[in-house]
């Protein structure tokens, strides 16, 4: 019953989201970046719901239209974490030796750096575009997720049913596919939906940097720390894309839940 | 003369459970008597010991009943009088020897502290105290010891650490909940031995829990059975054991029944032949480049023929599993070579595949051999991917016909493995190892993590199937009631070495290897009673 709960509800938040951001594409109720001095600060009303920013741009069109951007490169770069710090985490866990050596010397020496500053430093080289920022997000992210991978298939390997899995005459590869990455998921996906709110909030530091997707395109990120010149004057500025970010969030963190419970016979009350 | 413990009308119940753990509990424990709960894992046992000193676990209550001890009842005292009663008046000692003491503290303080809690001796004594208990329970140059941490000793001089903890206090009530039960078969009863002459010297009683009906008669006066929250017999050991009247009591007793040994073997060639077998274990954490490795066997020659069962008997650390896996490729020899029948092996060689198919493993651990994603139709059906040319209902049938040879109905396929007890599990794995009609299984201790009565069924089990297939098995284990049970030949291992082979009943009768009579002594074999 809660795991149903815990599906639907962050897929229908997470549905709406998409929505919002797929009709953005050839819709919004106004133009996102068309600026307009008349109607400058405007608090959220019939005309613009959500109100107007300094720019007199609709904040309802913006956060719309900075739907899309925004999960995308949180979406992508967790996605690119993942990718290389599974690889690298089951290379190192399975096959240990000289491999597993190496590769933890390289992530210890990346985790000693902050995560931001890790992505600044790639993105001075990268440039700062879309691709660039997904990039040097992923792999910023990506030592934690090899870690976190390495010690979950450390501990599964030793299993006695991958041993027996070895005995049914089944490949390395095949156990590895069949047996060891299926265990080793209910905490890469805790650790995937939490990233994803890491990479939404540095995706908007990195536009407070002035690294992020270049002004005026919006982002959820870039629209934050915009308003925060303005938040005595015009709280809703804040508000609406903190509230986009955090229900966003919870969507994405109930959806997680739901999902690994999903994979999980032992959670699904059979 | 009132009884030194006294428990009437004892109910414990636990939050998660409708059904109460313990029901209406009752039993008395004299000065000086030793008396005994046995029961299953889940028969409550455990939780009448704790309850006494009011060590239940979160979650779980006792909700009616009074334990009265020495006269005072325990529910009336203060957190503070029932300090002073743990470890001064009743003494503890747990079955994990490993855990249950302090890993950052030196011998010594942890011996002291509680004589510092509890009695009033100046320094100089309660060292030299300490210094005399420790030499009463065997532990080699005393005055060394103190200044040592846990980690330096093995399992079974922790366990008599802290056996000579909890005595130092003199006690009038020893709670001994499984105390030997991490320990090996061999050390076993010398910890008992000396857990019962100091409680006897020092006129303790002892309450004395374990499962294992053996050390139950030998050790104790009096014998309480539990089953599912119930006392279902209690009485004279003598009684309960030579006169059983409930049937749960009957079917502890009852042994485990003999295999037929089918005498004189074919001059068939063996199925598996290890020839001066050495296995490494490299610990890849060590060092850098190289892993560390360390010889665990060394010198194996073994030869198994078709349809025998071949016991490999040794104390933990013995090197026995290590045989065991080499014997089926899982870990990789350093000299020597495996044959399987006649051939040596090498990885994707001709004989490779029908090695694989041919040779398979039970492990120890039914919950860690079964992937718990998968579902038991699934598992067992695993096998069956590498014979290749089923169709997906020829398997159904054949994973159908494999669950009902283990005795599971066909409604378990789609099952999961959680949703399953020990003793079924093992079945799982039984079937999955056979389904594939293996020549040749390595059953590691695969009845060790199962209770008594499950044990026995699942031994059964295992004669009748391999009765009807023929499949030779090197059967590893450290019981050698379980050994006595299933096996032809007994081959024992002691350091990593083979140090004696020969048929079951001339190795028990007649054993050679002064290290085999060790074992054999050290074998708590249910008291014959006389009168």
């Amino acid at each position: 019953m809660k795991l149903r709960f815990n599906l639907l509800a962050g897929g229908s938040v997470m549905a709406i989201v998409a929505i919002a951001a797929l009709t953005a594409l050839v819709w919004t109720p106004h133009d996102p970046l068309a600026l307009s001095f008349t109607t400058r600060l405007k608090p959220p009303g019939s005309a613009f719901p959500f109100g107007t920013d300094e720019f007199g741009r609709d904040l309802l069109s913006r956060l719309m239209a900075g739907a899309g951007p925004s999960l995308g490169i949180s979406l992508l770069a967790v996605l690119t974490a993942l990718t290389i710090g599974i690889t690298l985490g089951v290379v190192s866990g399975y096959w240990r030796g000289w491999p597993d050596r190496l590769l933890m010397m390289v992530t210890d020496a990346l985790m000693a750096f902050p995560g931001i500053l890790l992505a600044l430093g790639l993105l001075a080289i990268l440039g700062a575009h879309m691709r660039g920022i997904v990039l040097a997000l992923g792999l910023a992210f990506a030592p934690a997720v090899a870690r976190i991978m390495r010690g979950t298939v450390i501990s599964v390997r030793e299993r006695e049913f991958v041993d027996a899995s070895r005995l049914m005459g089944n490949s390395e590869l095949f156990t590895l596919a069949r047996h060891v990455l299926p265990n080793c998921l209910a905490p890469i996906i805790v650790l995937a939906t939490s990233m994803m709110g890491w990479a939404l909030l540095a995706e908007s530091a990195l536009s407070f940097l002035g690294l992020g997707l270049a002004p005026p395109a919006p982002t959820w990120g870039n629209m934050l720390s915009a308003s925060r010149t303005f938040l005595s004057q015009a709280p809703w500025l804040g508000i609406f894309p903190g509230l986009a970010i955090s229900l966003t969030l919870l969507a994405m963190n109930l959806l997680g839940d739901g999902l690994r419970d999903l994979l999980d016979p032992r959670m699904r009350g059979l | 003369m009132t009884a030194l413990l006294e428990i009437r009308g004892l109910v414990i119940e636990s939050r998660n459970s409708a059904a109460p753990l313990v029901r209406s509990c009752n039993l008395s424990v004299n000065r000086g008597e030793v008396v005994g709960i046995v029961g299953e894992s889940g028969s409550g046992k455990t939780m009448v010991a704790k309850s006494i000193l009011g060590l239940l676990p979160p979650g779980v209550s006792q909700i009616a009943g009074s334990i009265t001890l020495d006269g005072k009842d325990m529910a009336g005292l203060s957190l503070r009088e029932l300090r002073s009663i743990r470890g001064g008046t009743v003494g503890m000692i747990f079955q994990e020897p490993m855990t249950s003491l302090n890993p950052s503290m030196t011998i010594g303080h942890q011996l002291e502290e509680g004589l510092r809690l509890h009695r009033r001796y100046s320094r100089d004594e309660r060292r030299s105290r300490v210094i005399d208990m420790l030499a009463r329970v065997g532990i080699r140059d005393a005055e060394a010891a103190l200044d040592r941490h846990p980690h330096q000793f093995s399992g079974g001089m922790r366990q008599r650490i802290m056996i000579a903890s909890v005595m130092l206090l003199e006690p009038a009530l020893l709670i001994a909940d499984e105390p030997t039960t991490a320990l090996d078969a061999l050390i076993q009863k010398d910890v008992l031995d000396l857990m019962i002459g100091l409680a006897r010297e020092k006129n303790t009683a002892i309450l004395f829990v374990s499962h294992d009906l053996a050390m139950i008669s030998r050790y104790t006066q009096q014998t309480i059975v539990m089953a599912q929250g119930e006392i279902v017999e209690s009485g004279r050991t003598a009684e309960v054991m030579t006169r059983p009247e409930h049937p749960y009591t009957r079917k502890l007793l009852a042994s485990v029944p003999r295999r037929i040994t089918v005498p004189g073997r074919s001059p068939e060639r063996p199925i598996i032949e290890m020839e001066g077998l050495a296995v490494d274990y490299r610990n890849p954490d060590r060092s850098f480049w190289k892993p560390v490795s360390r010889r665990i066997v060394e010198n194996i020659d073994l030869s198994i023929y078709p349809g025998e069962v071949v016991a490999l008997v040794g104390e933990s650390g013995s090197g026995k599993t290590t045989v065991g896996r080499a014997a089926v490729g899982l870990l990789r020899s350093v000299a020597g070579r495996v044959l399987f029948e006649g051939k040596p092996i090498k990885r994707n060689g001709d004989n490779y595949a029908s090695y694989r198919r041919n040779c398979q493993m039970v492990f120890q651990d039914p919950y860690s051999s079964l992937d718990p994603r998968m579902t038991i139709g699934a598992l067992v059906a695993e096998p069956l991917r590498m014979t290749g040319a089923m169709t997906s209902a020829e398997k159904r049938e054949r994973v159908l016909a494999m669950l009902n040879e283990v005795n599971l109905t066909g409604d378990f396929a789609n099952r999961f493995p959680h949703q399953l007890s020990g003793g079924q599990r093992q079945r799982v794995a039984i079937a999955r190892a056979l389904i594939g009609t293996p020549k040749f299984i390595v059953a590691d201790e695969p009845v060790s993590a199962l209770d008594v009565t499950v044990r026995a069924q699942v031994l059964e089990l295992f004669n009748r199937l391999q009765q009807r297939h023929h499949f030779a098995c090197l059967f590893i284990s450290h019981d050698l009631d379980v050994v006595e049970a299933v096996a032809d030949r007994v081959v024992v291992m002691r350091a990593g070495e083979l140090v004696e082979s020969g048929t079951t009943e001339a190795v028990f009768s007649r054993p050679r290897h002064e290290y085999t009579c060790r074992l054999l002594n050290a074998r708590i074999r249910r008291e014959s009673v006389e009168a």
